[in-house]
Protein backbone atom coordinates (compact mmCIF):
# COMPACT_ATOMS: atom_id res chain seq x y z
CA UNK A 1 0.00 0.00 0.00
CA UNK A 2 3.06 2.26 0.26
CA UNK A 3 3.05 3.15 -3.09
CA UNK A 4 -0.51 4.56 -2.72
CA UNK A 5 0.15 6.61 -0.40
CA UNK A 6 3.21 7.93 -1.92
CA UNK A 7 0.81 9.06 -5.30
CA UNK A 8 -1.58 10.44 -2.58
CA UNK A 9 1.46 12.52 -0.98
CA UNK A 10 2.66 13.36 -4.94
CA UNK A 11 -0.93 14.61 -5.73
CA UNK A 12 -1.48 16.75 -2.43
CA UNK A 13 2.11 18.59 -2.98
CA UNK A 14 0.75 19.49 -6.57
CA UNK A 15 -2.41 21.11 -5.43
CA UNK A 16 -0.99 22.96 -2.93
CA UNK A 17 2.51 23.14 -1.95
CA UNK A 18 4.24 23.44 -5.16
CA UNK A 19 0.94 24.87 -6.78
CA UNK A 20 2.12 25.50 -10.37
CA UNK A 21 0.74 28.76 -10.31
CA UNK A 22 1.32 30.08 -7.01
CA UNK A 23 4.42 28.37 -5.90
CA UNK A 24 6.62 27.45 -8.61
CA UNK A 25 5.24 30.87 -10.88
CA UNK A 26 5.03 28.62 -14.09
CA UNK A 27 2.86 29.13 -16.67
CA UNK A 28 2.33 32.18 -16.83
CA UNK A 29 1.32 33.59 -20.03
CA UNK A 30 -1.71 31.37 -20.52
CA UNK A 31 -2.98 32.17 -16.68
CA UNK A 32 -2.85 35.74 -17.20
CA UNK A 33 -4.62 35.85 -20.77
CA UNK A 34 -7.13 33.50 -21.17
CA UNK A 35 -8.43 33.92 -17.25
CA UNK A 36 -11.31 36.76 -18.24
CA UNK A 37 -14.07 33.92 -17.36
CA UNK A 38 -14.52 31.16 -15.07
CA UNK A 39 -15.35 28.70 -18.26
CA UNK A 40 -12.08 30.14 -20.46
CA UNK A 41 -10.10 29.15 -16.95
CA UNK A 42 -11.85 25.97 -16.31
CA UNK A 43 -11.22 24.68 -20.55
CA UNK A 44 -7.66 25.92 -20.19
CA UNK A 45 -7.02 23.73 -17.36
CA UNK A 46 -8.74 20.87 -18.66
CA UNK A 47 -6.86 21.07 -21.45
CA UNK A 48 -3.41 21.67 -19.74
CA UNK A 49 -3.88 18.90 -17.41
CA UNK A 50 -4.89 16.26 -20.27
CA UNK A 51 -1.44 17.44 -22.57
CA UNK A 52 0.53 17.07 -18.59
CA UNK A 53 -1.24 13.98 -18.09
CA UNK A 54 -0.15 12.20 -21.79
CA UNK A 55 3.52 13.75 -21.88
CA UNK A 56 4.06 12.45 -18.30
CA UNK A 57 3.16 8.78 -19.02
CA UNK A 58 5.14 8.86 -22.07
CA UNK A 59 7.97 10.49 -21.04
CA UNK A 60 7.81 7.90 -18.35
CA UNK A 61 7.32 5.20 -20.44
CA UNK A 62 10.63 6.14 -22.59
CA UNK A 63 13.08 7.57 -19.80
CA UNK A 64 14.95 4.02 -19.88
CA UNK A 65 15.91 4.58 -23.62
CA UNK A 66 15.98 8.59 -23.92
CA UNK A 67 19.72 9.52 -24.70
CA UNK A 68 20.07 12.42 -22.06
CA UNK A 69 21.64 14.61 -24.72
CA UNK A 70 18.66 14.14 -27.18
CA UNK A 71 15.84 14.23 -24.23
CA UNK A 72 14.44 18.15 -24.82
CA UNK A 73 13.89 17.51 -28.29
CA UNK A 74 12.44 14.25 -27.74
CA UNK A 75 9.74 15.69 -24.91
CA UNK A 76 8.96 18.53 -27.14
CA UNK A 77 7.66 16.20 -29.82
CA UNK A 78 6.03 14.13 -26.89
CA UNK A 79 4.67 17.57 -25.83
CA UNK A 80 3.37 19.16 -28.99
CA UNK A 81 1.82 15.84 -29.94
CA UNK A 82 -0.57 15.87 -27.46
CA UNK A 83 -0.89 19.56 -27.85
CA UNK A 84 -2.25 18.79 -31.74
CA UNK A 85 -4.45 16.22 -30.03
CA UNK A 86 -6.35 18.86 -27.68
CA UNK A 87 -6.38 21.59 -30.64
CA UNK A 88 -8.03 19.40 -33.20
CA UNK A 89 -10.16 17.92 -30.49
CA UNK A 90 -11.52 21.20 -29.26
CA UNK A 91 -12.17 22.47 -32.58
CA UNK A 92 -14.32 19.54 -33.15
CA UNK A 93 -16.08 19.33 -29.95
CA UNK A 94 -16.47 22.70 -28.24
CA UNK A 95 -15.78 25.10 -30.73
CA UNK A 96 -16.82 28.48 -29.14
CA UNK A 97 -14.24 27.01 -25.70
CA UNK A 98 -11.43 26.79 -28.83
CA UNK A 99 -12.05 30.25 -30.37
CA UNK A 100 -12.08 31.81 -26.95
CA UNK A 101 -8.69 30.39 -25.97
CA UNK A 102 -7.00 31.36 -29.40
CA UNK A 103 -3.77 30.89 -29.95
CA UNK A 104 -2.88 29.99 -26.58
CA UNK A 105 -4.35 26.55 -27.33
CA UNK A 106 -1.14 25.89 -29.38
CA UNK A 107 0.84 27.75 -26.95
CA UNK A 108 0.82 25.11 -24.27
CA UNK A 109 3.38 23.42 -26.47
CA UNK A 110 5.77 26.27 -24.58
CA UNK A 111 4.00 26.22 -21.28
CA UNK A 112 6.69 25.70 -18.50
CA UNK A 113 5.16 23.75 -16.31
CA UNK A 114 4.94 20.78 -18.62
CA UNK A 115 8.62 20.85 -19.85
CA UNK A 116 9.56 21.89 -16.27
CA UNK A 117 7.57 18.72 -14.94
CA UNK A 118 8.82 16.10 -17.81
CA UNK A 119 12.22 16.94 -17.22
CA UNK A 120 12.09 17.39 -13.06
CA UNK A 121 9.71 14.54 -12.94
CA UNK A 122 8.77 11.99 -15.16
CA UNK A 123 11.86 11.68 -17.08
CA UNK A 124 13.18 10.01 -13.39
CA UNK A 125 10.26 8.68 -11.66
CA UNK A 126 8.24 5.18 -12.73
CA UNK A 127 4.77 5.48 -14.40
CA UNK A 128 2.30 5.63 -11.40
CA UNK A 129 4.25 8.33 -9.65
CA UNK A 130 4.33 10.37 -12.54
CA UNK A 131 0.40 10.37 -13.66
CA UNK A 132 -0.06 11.42 -9.70
CA UNK A 133 2.13 14.42 -10.29
CA UNK A 134 0.93 15.08 -13.66
CA UNK A 135 -2.61 15.18 -12.30
CA UNK A 136 -1.85 16.98 -9.07
CA UNK A 137 0.01 19.59 -11.16
CA UNK A 138 -3.01 19.41 -13.58
CA UNK A 139 -5.48 20.06 -10.48
CA UNK A 140 -3.59 22.85 -8.76
CA UNK A 141 -3.09 24.86 -12.35
CA UNK A 142 -6.70 24.27 -12.84
CA UNK A 143 -7.62 25.53 -9.54
CA UNK A 144 -5.57 28.49 -9.61
CA UNK A 145 -6.95 29.71 -13.63
CA UNK A 146 -10.41 29.25 -11.40
CA UNK A 147 -9.37 31.51 -8.57
CA UNK A 148 -8.26 34.13 -10.74
CA UNK A 149 -10.77 34.30 -13.44
CA UNK A 150 -13.81 33.86 -10.61
CA UNK A 151 -12.08 37.49 -9.14
CA UNK A 152 -12.03 39.14 -12.71
CA UNK A 153 -15.02 37.79 -13.87
CA UNK A 154 -16.92 39.13 -11.00
CA UNK A 155 -14.85 42.38 -10.41
CA UNK A 156 -14.69 43.21 -14.15
CA UNK A 157 -17.80 41.96 -15.52
CA UNK A 158 -20.10 41.19 -12.67
CA UNK A 159 -20.91 38.05 -13.16
CA UNK A 160 -20.20 34.28 -12.39
CA UNK A 161 -20.25 31.63 -14.65
CA UNK A 162 -22.37 34.26 -17.06
CA UNK A 163 -25.37 35.36 -14.51
CA UNK A 164 -25.06 38.39 -12.78
CA UNK A 165 -24.78 38.83 -9.20
CA UNK A 166 -24.80 42.52 -8.13
CA UNK A 167 -28.06 43.49 -9.94
CA UNK A 168 -29.08 45.98 -12.27
CA UNK A 169 -27.35 48.40 -10.44
CA UNK A 170 -23.80 47.45 -10.73
CA UNK A 171 -21.06 49.21 -12.64
CA UNK A 172 -18.25 46.56 -13.38
CA UNK A 173 -14.59 47.99 -13.44
CA UNK A 174 -13.79 46.74 -17.02
CA UNK A 175 -10.14 47.31 -16.41
CA UNK A 176 -9.91 43.81 -14.54
CA UNK A 177 -10.99 41.82 -17.64
CA UNK A 178 -8.62 44.40 -19.79
CA UNK A 179 -4.11 43.71 -19.45
CA UNK A 180 -3.69 45.65 -16.07
CA UNK A 181 -6.46 43.79 -14.13
CA UNK A 182 -4.62 40.04 -14.87
CA UNK A 183 -1.23 41.69 -13.73
CA UNK A 184 -2.88 43.71 -10.53
CA UNK A 185 -4.77 39.95 -9.58
CA UNK A 186 -1.81 37.79 -10.13
CA UNK A 187 0.37 39.61 -8.01
CA UNK A 188 -1.88 40.15 -5.10
CA UNK A 189 -2.67 36.60 -5.01
CA UNK A 190 0.86 35.09 -5.17
CA UNK A 191 1.55 37.90 -2.44
CA UNK A 192 -1.53 36.76 -0.39
CA UNK A 193 -0.35 33.30 -0.29
CA UNK A 194 3.59 34.41 0.55
CA UNK A 195 1.42 36.03 3.61
CA UNK A 196 -0.56 32.77 4.55
CA UNK A 197 1.91 30.75 4.06
CA UNK A 198 4.71 32.99 6.32
CA UNK A 199 2.83 32.24 9.27
CA UNK A 200 2.31 29.03 9.68
CA UNK B 1 2.53 51.07 -47.39
CA UNK B 2 0.20 52.11 -45.04
CA UNK B 3 -0.96 48.43 -43.74
CA UNK B 4 2.63 48.14 -42.99
CA UNK B 5 3.42 51.48 -40.48
CA UNK B 6 0.16 50.57 -39.27
CA UNK B 7 0.68 46.86 -38.31
CA UNK B 8 4.36 47.59 -37.04
CA UNK B 9 2.90 50.74 -34.45
CA UNK B 10 0.27 48.73 -33.16
CA UNK B 11 2.91 45.63 -32.36
CA UNK B 12 5.38 48.03 -30.48
CA UNK B 13 3.07 50.01 -28.69
CA UNK B 14 -0.91 49.42 -28.65
CA UNK B 15 -0.88 45.31 -28.92
CA UNK B 16 2.81 45.17 -26.95
CA UNK B 17 3.72 41.29 -26.66
CA UNK B 18 4.00 41.42 -22.99
CA UNK B 19 2.09 44.47 -21.37
CA UNK B 20 -0.94 43.59 -24.11
CA UNK B 21 -1.00 40.13 -25.09
CA UNK B 22 0.69 38.44 -22.38
CA UNK B 23 3.44 36.58 -24.74
CA UNK B 24 7.11 35.96 -22.96
CA UNK B 25 5.87 36.27 -19.68
CA UNK B 26 9.20 34.11 -18.66
CA UNK B 27 11.93 35.99 -19.78
CA UNK B 28 10.25 39.41 -18.98
CA UNK B 29 10.17 38.67 -15.28
CA UNK B 30 13.28 36.17 -15.06
CA UNK B 31 15.63 38.17 -16.87
CA UNK B 32 14.35 42.19 -15.95
CA UNK B 33 17.34 42.51 -12.19
CA UNK B 34 19.69 44.27 -14.40
CA UNK B 35 18.77 46.86 -17.21
CA UNK B 36 22.31 45.32 -19.22
CA UNK B 37 21.08 41.43 -19.03
CA UNK B 38 17.98 43.07 -20.54
CA UNK B 39 19.35 44.21 -23.12
CA UNK B 40 21.13 41.37 -23.91
CA UNK B 41 17.87 39.52 -23.56
CA UNK B 42 15.59 42.37 -25.61
CA UNK B 43 18.17 42.40 -28.59
CA UNK B 44 18.33 37.66 -28.57
CA UNK B 45 14.65 37.54 -29.02
CA UNK B 46 14.20 40.90 -31.64
CA UNK B 47 16.75 38.90 -33.58
CA UNK B 48 15.13 35.07 -33.56
CA UNK B 49 11.58 36.82 -33.32
CA UNK B 50 12.42 38.48 -36.80
CA UNK B 51 13.97 35.43 -38.31
CA UNK B 52 11.79 32.84 -36.84
CA UNK B 53 8.70 34.80 -38.66
CA UNK B 54 10.56 34.75 -42.21
CA UNK B 55 11.58 30.77 -41.15
CA UNK B 56 8.21 29.74 -40.14
CA UNK B 57 6.11 31.42 -42.95
CA UNK B 58 8.14 29.81 -45.76
CA UNK B 59 7.62 26.14 -44.18
CA UNK B 60 4.40 26.95 -43.89
CA UNK B 61 3.17 28.89 -47.82
CA UNK B 62 5.99 26.08 -49.12
CA UNK B 63 5.56 22.68 -47.30
CA UNK B 64 2.53 22.49 -45.13
CA UNK B 65 0.07 24.43 -47.30
CA UNK B 66 0.85 22.63 -50.81
CA UNK B 67 0.63 19.00 -49.14
CA UNK B 68 -2.05 20.06 -47.04
CA UNK B 69 -0.57 19.40 -43.60
CA UNK B 70 -1.73 22.73 -41.64
CA UNK B 71 -3.03 20.31 -38.73
CA UNK B 72 0.48 19.88 -38.07
CA UNK B 73 1.84 23.80 -37.69
CA UNK B 74 2.23 23.60 -33.98
CA UNK B 75 4.65 20.34 -34.19
CA UNK B 76 6.31 21.61 -37.37
CA UNK B 77 6.66 25.24 -36.01
CA UNK B 78 8.16 24.38 -32.48
CA UNK B 79 10.61 21.98 -34.10
CA UNK B 80 11.84 24.36 -37.16
CA UNK B 81 12.34 27.06 -34.27
CA UNK B 82 14.43 24.68 -31.64
CA UNK B 83 16.46 23.70 -34.54
CA UNK B 84 17.02 27.48 -35.79
CA UNK B 85 18.00 28.46 -32.34
CA UNK B 86 20.40 25.78 -32.29
CA UNK B 87 21.92 26.64 -35.30
CA UNK B 88 22.12 30.70 -34.17
CA UNK B 89 24.23 29.75 -31.52
CA UNK B 90 26.46 27.37 -33.62
CA UNK B 91 27.03 30.07 -36.27
CA UNK B 92 27.47 32.79 -33.24
CA UNK B 93 29.91 30.44 -31.54
CA UNK B 94 31.93 30.32 -34.96
CA UNK B 95 32.23 33.57 -36.18
CA UNK B 96 31.75 36.38 -33.57
CA UNK B 97 32.64 34.40 -29.54
CA UNK B 98 32.14 38.14 -28.36
CA UNK B 99 28.51 38.26 -29.04
CA UNK B 100 28.05 34.17 -28.14
CA UNK B 101 29.16 35.29 -24.67
CA UNK B 102 26.79 38.40 -24.69
CA UNK B 103 23.67 36.59 -25.53
CA UNK B 104 25.14 32.64 -24.65
CA UNK B 105 22.84 31.93 -21.51
CA UNK B 106 19.26 33.19 -23.16
CA UNK B 107 19.55 32.06 -26.50
CA UNK B 108 18.36 28.53 -25.34
CA UNK B 109 15.46 29.78 -23.52
CA UNK B 110 14.13 31.54 -26.33
CA UNK B 111 13.03 28.28 -27.68
CA UNK B 112 10.53 28.01 -24.92
CA UNK B 113 9.96 31.62 -25.07
CA UNK B 114 6.09 31.83 -25.88
CA UNK B 115 6.31 35.00 -28.12
CA UNK B 116 8.59 33.13 -31.13
CA UNK B 117 5.52 30.44 -31.12
CA UNK B 118 3.17 33.17 -30.72
CA UNK B 119 4.40 35.44 -33.33
CA UNK B 120 4.65 32.67 -35.75
CA UNK B 121 1.47 31.42 -35.38
CA UNK B 122 -0.28 35.16 -35.54
CA UNK B 123 1.85 35.72 -38.73
CA UNK B 124 -0.35 32.38 -40.61
CA UNK B 125 -3.64 33.35 -38.61
CA UNK B 126 -3.93 36.88 -39.86
CA UNK B 127 -2.96 35.85 -43.96
CA UNK B 128 0.31 38.17 -43.78
CA UNK B 129 2.55 38.26 -46.38
CA UNK B 130 6.27 37.86 -46.27
CA UNK B 131 7.01 41.61 -45.90
CA UNK B 132 4.28 42.25 -43.30
CA UNK B 133 4.87 39.02 -41.21
CA UNK B 134 8.80 40.41 -41.16
CA UNK B 135 7.56 43.55 -39.86
CA UNK B 136 5.24 41.74 -37.47
CA UNK B 137 8.11 39.83 -35.88
CA UNK B 138 10.81 42.81 -35.92
CA UNK B 139 8.25 44.76 -34.21
CA UNK B 140 6.65 42.15 -32.00
CA UNK B 141 10.45 41.79 -30.52
CA UNK B 142 11.42 46.12 -30.65
CA UNK B 143 7.99 46.16 -28.39
CA UNK B 144 9.45 43.32 -26.16
CA UNK B 145 13.23 45.18 -25.59
CA UNK B 146 10.93 47.80 -24.80
CA UNK B 147 8.69 46.90 -22.18
CA UNK B 148 11.82 44.49 -20.44
CA UNK B 149 13.91 47.55 -20.48
CA UNK B 150 11.26 49.77 -18.72
CA UNK B 151 10.73 46.81 -16.40
CA UNK B 152 14.40 46.59 -15.37
CA UNK B 153 15.42 50.38 -14.54
CA UNK B 154 11.99 50.59 -12.61
CA UNK B 155 12.84 46.88 -11.04
CA UNK B 156 16.95 48.28 -10.30
CA UNK B 157 15.45 51.52 -8.13
CA UNK B 158 12.62 48.88 -6.48
CA UNK B 159 15.87 47.71 -4.80
CA UNK B 160 15.87 50.37 -2.47
CA UNK B 161 12.46 50.91 -1.88
CA UNK B 162 10.51 49.37 1.34
CA UNK B 163 8.31 46.66 0.55
CA UNK B 164 6.65 44.47 2.88
CA UNK B 165 8.40 40.90 3.07
CA UNK B 166 5.77 39.13 1.60
CA UNK B 167 5.29 41.20 -1.77
CA UNK B 168 8.81 41.57 -2.35
CA UNK B 169 10.22 39.36 -5.49
CA UNK B 170 7.14 38.30 -8.31
CA UNK B 171 4.49 39.68 -6.29
CA UNK B 172 5.76 44.00 -6.38
CA UNK B 173 6.90 42.58 -9.97
CA UNK B 174 3.58 41.94 -10.92
CA UNK B 175 1.86 44.78 -9.82
CA UNK B 176 4.24 47.38 -11.33
CA UNK B 177 3.58 45.59 -14.83
CA UNK B 178 0.20 46.10 -14.27
CA UNK B 179 0.95 49.99 -13.66
CA UNK B 180 3.24 49.79 -17.11
CA UNK B 181 0.53 47.81 -19.07
CA UNK B 182 -2.05 50.64 -17.40
CA UNK B 183 0.11 53.14 -19.37
CA UNK B 184 0.46 51.62 -22.63
CA UNK B 185 -3.38 52.00 -22.81
CA UNK B 186 -2.62 55.52 -23.67
CA UNK B 187 -1.72 54.59 -27.17
CA UNK B 188 -4.69 53.26 -28.00
CA UNK B 189 -5.56 56.65 -29.45
CA UNK B 190 -3.22 56.61 -31.72
CA UNK B 191 -4.95 55.12 -34.37
CA UNK B 192 -8.77 55.72 -34.14
CA UNK B 193 -10.23 57.18 -36.63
Amino acid sequence: MGFLFRSGEIFIKGVWRENPTFRLVLGMCPSLAISTSVVNGFGMGMAATFVLLGSNIMVSLVRNFTPSKARIPIFIIIISTFVTIVELFTEAFTPGLHKALGIFIPLIVVNCIILARAEIFASREPILYSIADALGMGVGFTLALMLISAIREVLGNGTILGRPIFGPDYDPAIVMILAPGAFLTMGLLIGLMNYITRKR
Amino acid sequence: MEKIIVIFFSVVLINNFVLSRFLGLCPFLGVSRESGAALSMGLAVTFVMTMASIVTWFFYYFFLVPYQLEFLQTIVFILVIATFVQFVEMVMAKTSPALQEALGIYLPLITTNCAVLGVSLLNVREGYSLIETTVNGFGGGLGFTVAILLMANIRERLEFCDIPECMKGFPISFIVTSMLAFSFFGFQGFFSK
